[in-house]
């Protein structure tokens, strides 16, 4: 290629020439791939600098002024830590938000997961129409983090909705679950739940790889079925019992359209379904206060980067990853 | 006698392995009736939504039961015009950015990959890293900023105000599909790029004649979520869409709310379920790679 041959090489690969000067033929090869690398990873490049690095970046300082989107950004003025010390100190209702992600990740999240083994667990097994099974068992979770899954989650939780028709069936007197404070979160809970398909799909691949000679010998030794569970499956489970803990937490503490469809944008009733990013939405895009919503963001980030080393640090003492295992 | 005696432990031997399978299928029929009972219980929402779309305004407030009395077919049409814009142009809008988003990952995702995969360059462990570390990056912290530079830069409510939804596909930026494409090109044997550049290809030669043919089941992956993935997606088109006529079916299915008249519940559901129906389609063609493909990805290599 002519780009090989040019005479005058890109900043970063004139290192590699000039250390192989003494042995040209495979210091061109090298040379050569070297800028190929670049060529191929160039959009990414471009993309990690304008879409990610730079916003990031942007997001810090804007974090530490009075922003909104309405003045210039030359005009923008610096109030140091006035955005955190608010947060921290002077307002309620985003430690509100942070409560309700974090009930919403604290409860749901262990649940679905719950839900997820448990139908692993039945459809662990060899036989005609399985496959049937684990499609239909995935589909809530093809469809669930859609607006329209969201519009019927809310119907079916109103006043009229299905679930008081379903109660009423046994004379119990339902209520206006989405409009009541204290069942709007639940509601939600339950739609994430619902979608415990992608995360069964995950035990199912781990399941298989579980030795059956395990169970054989633990049978042998006279080890009933829940001791094989706990002291076989559980174990050899822990990689993807955490692999799946670490992205359903990321993943719940990121909802946000169930929440807003629900409170029509508010996250009402009563602040009740306030997730963390759509108390960031409204502080950014409803009441444009684009600073104070960069602050939330990096409080944000950082709170996720401390829980997944939380995760990290802690799975050394419960995830048991066998020797010579192919995952 | 003699002949008998060993004949005897045989009766009982097979009436307990037939016990044994008896209770073994038991367990099976248990195991299945638990199984359709969750099934039942997991499909709800969605036959209720299919019959309450056919339902009039009527019987969505009186009829508890699943299906129609009546078919109201009129849901849809009345659906389809209740705005001043038509649900086709928002489907059109919908179909647009999916299938931008679709070649855009598609082509960067894979030369990203291949770069990572097979190239050596200076600073790849540092890329790679930095491209892991995106991974976890919770998409929701740079919406601020982004939304900031895209308007700065004149792309927020332009002619064509779709740029802000698809440029950052265009350049790999969804990096689940670049860690994906990597892991898969790992597979590749690399004696086939050996045997093409003995035979004088360059590295873009090897990129083109053997891993882009032989990537195509990572592309078709990548496709068809980035296609599933977006047209579900609802903050982004939220953020950057503020004209009606330029709206994508989420936005515009979330206009239906804001006019809580109780009569346009038939519409509501009706246009929900036609959203749905791309997704359902897919998820009918390629259930199995669905199923299997993406959620493992991760687990392997």
């Amino acid at each position: 290629m002519a780009l090989t041959t040019a005479p005058n090489p890109t900043p970063p690969a004139r290192e590699t020439v000039r250390a192989s000067a003494k042995s040209r033929r495979p210091g061109r090869t090298r040379h050569g791939e070297g800028l190929a690398g670049y060529v191929f990873l160039s959009p990414w490049l471009l993309g990690l600098m304008a879409v990610t690095a730079i916003p990031m970046l942007l997001s810090l300082y804007l974090s530490f002024t009075n922003y909104d989107i309405l003045t210039d950004l030359s005009d923008v003025e610096w109030v140091g830590l006035a955005n955190y010390e608010r947060m921290f100190t002077a307002d309620p209702s985003y430690w509100h938000a942070v409560q309700v992600t974090l009930s919403f990740g604290l409860i749901a999240v262990p649940l679905k997961l719950a839900a997820a083994l448990g139908v692993a667990l039945l459809l662990n097994r060899a036989w005609r129409g399985v496959g049937l099974f684990r499609g239909l068992f995935y589909l809530p979770s093809l469809l669930g983090g859609s607006v329209a899954l969201a519009i019927v989650w809310v119907s079916m939780f109103n006043r009229d909705g299905a679930f008081n028709s379903f109660l009423s069936l046994f004379g119990i007197e339902g209520k206006p679950w989405v409009n009541d404070p204290d069942w709007s979160l639940e509601t939600l809970m339950v739609l994430a739940i619902w979608q415990f398909g992608a995360p069964m799909v995950i035990f199912l691949a781990g399941l298989k790889q579980v030795p059956t000679e395990l169970y054989e010998a633990a049978a042998v030794d006279g080890a009933n079925k829940l001791r094989q569970f706990l002291n076989i499956t559980l174990p050899m489970l822990s990689p993807v019992i955490f692999f799946n803990l670490v992205l359903e937490t990321i993943n719940g503490f990121q909802g946000f359209t169930a929440a807003f469809v629900l409170s029509n944008g508010t996250g009402g009733p009563v602040d009740s379904t306030l997730m963390y990013t759509l108390n960031l939405y409204i502080t950014g895009f409803t009441e444009l206060e684009m600073g104070y919503a960069s602050a939330m963001a990096w409080v944000f980030l950082v709170a996720i980067a401390l829980i997944t080393v939380v995760f990290f640090s802690t799975g050394r003492f419960w995830v048991h990853y066998s020797d010579g295992d192919g995952n | 006698m003699v002949a008998q005696t060993p004949t005897l432990p045989r009766p009982g031997a097979t009436a307990t392995a037939a016990r044994r399978r008896r209770s073994g299928a038991g367990r099976q029929a248990i195991r299945l009736l638990i199984l359709v009972a969750i099934l039942a219980v997991v499909l709800y929402p969605l036959f209720w939504m299919l019959g309450t779309s056919f339902k009039s305004q009527e019987e969505i407030v009186n009829n508890i039961g699943l299906f129609p009395r009546e078919f109201t077919p009129g849901n849809f049409t009345d659906g389809w015009t209740n705005f001043d814009v038509n649900f086709g142009r928002f489907f059109f809008n919908s179909a647009l950015v999916s299938l931008l988003t679709v070649v855009g990952n598609g082509v960067s995702c894979l030369l990203a990959a291949y770069a990572f995969a097979r190239l050596r360059f200076r600073l790849r462990g540092l890329w790679f890293a930095v491209m892991i570390g995106t991974l976890l990056l919770p998409g929701h912290v740079l919406i601020v900023p982004q939304y900031i530079l895209f308007q700065k830069t004149g792309m927020v409510g332009a002619a064509w105000p779709y740029l802000p939804l698809v440029l950052p596909q265009f350049l790999a930026t969804e990096a689940f599909f670049v860690f994906l494409m990597v892991q898969f090109m790992r597979g590749i044997p690399r004696e086939l790029d050996e045997a093409a550049k003995i035979d004088g290809a360059s590295s873009y030669g090897i990129f083109r004649h053997v891993i882009l043919p032989l990537s195509r089941p990572a592309l078709v992956t990548t496709a068809i979520f980035s296609f599933i993935w977006t047209w579900n997606d609802f903050f982004r088109q939220l953020v950057y869409l503020s004209d009606l006529e330029d709206y994508t079916v989420p936005v515009a299915l979330t206009l239906f709310i804001d006019s809580t008249s109780q009569s346009a519940v038939g519409p509501m559901f009706a246009m929900s379920l036609l959203s749905l129906l791309p997704v359902f389609l897919f998820f009918i063609a390629f259930q199995r790679m669905l199923v299997e493909g993406i959620n493992t990805s991760g687990l392997k290599g």
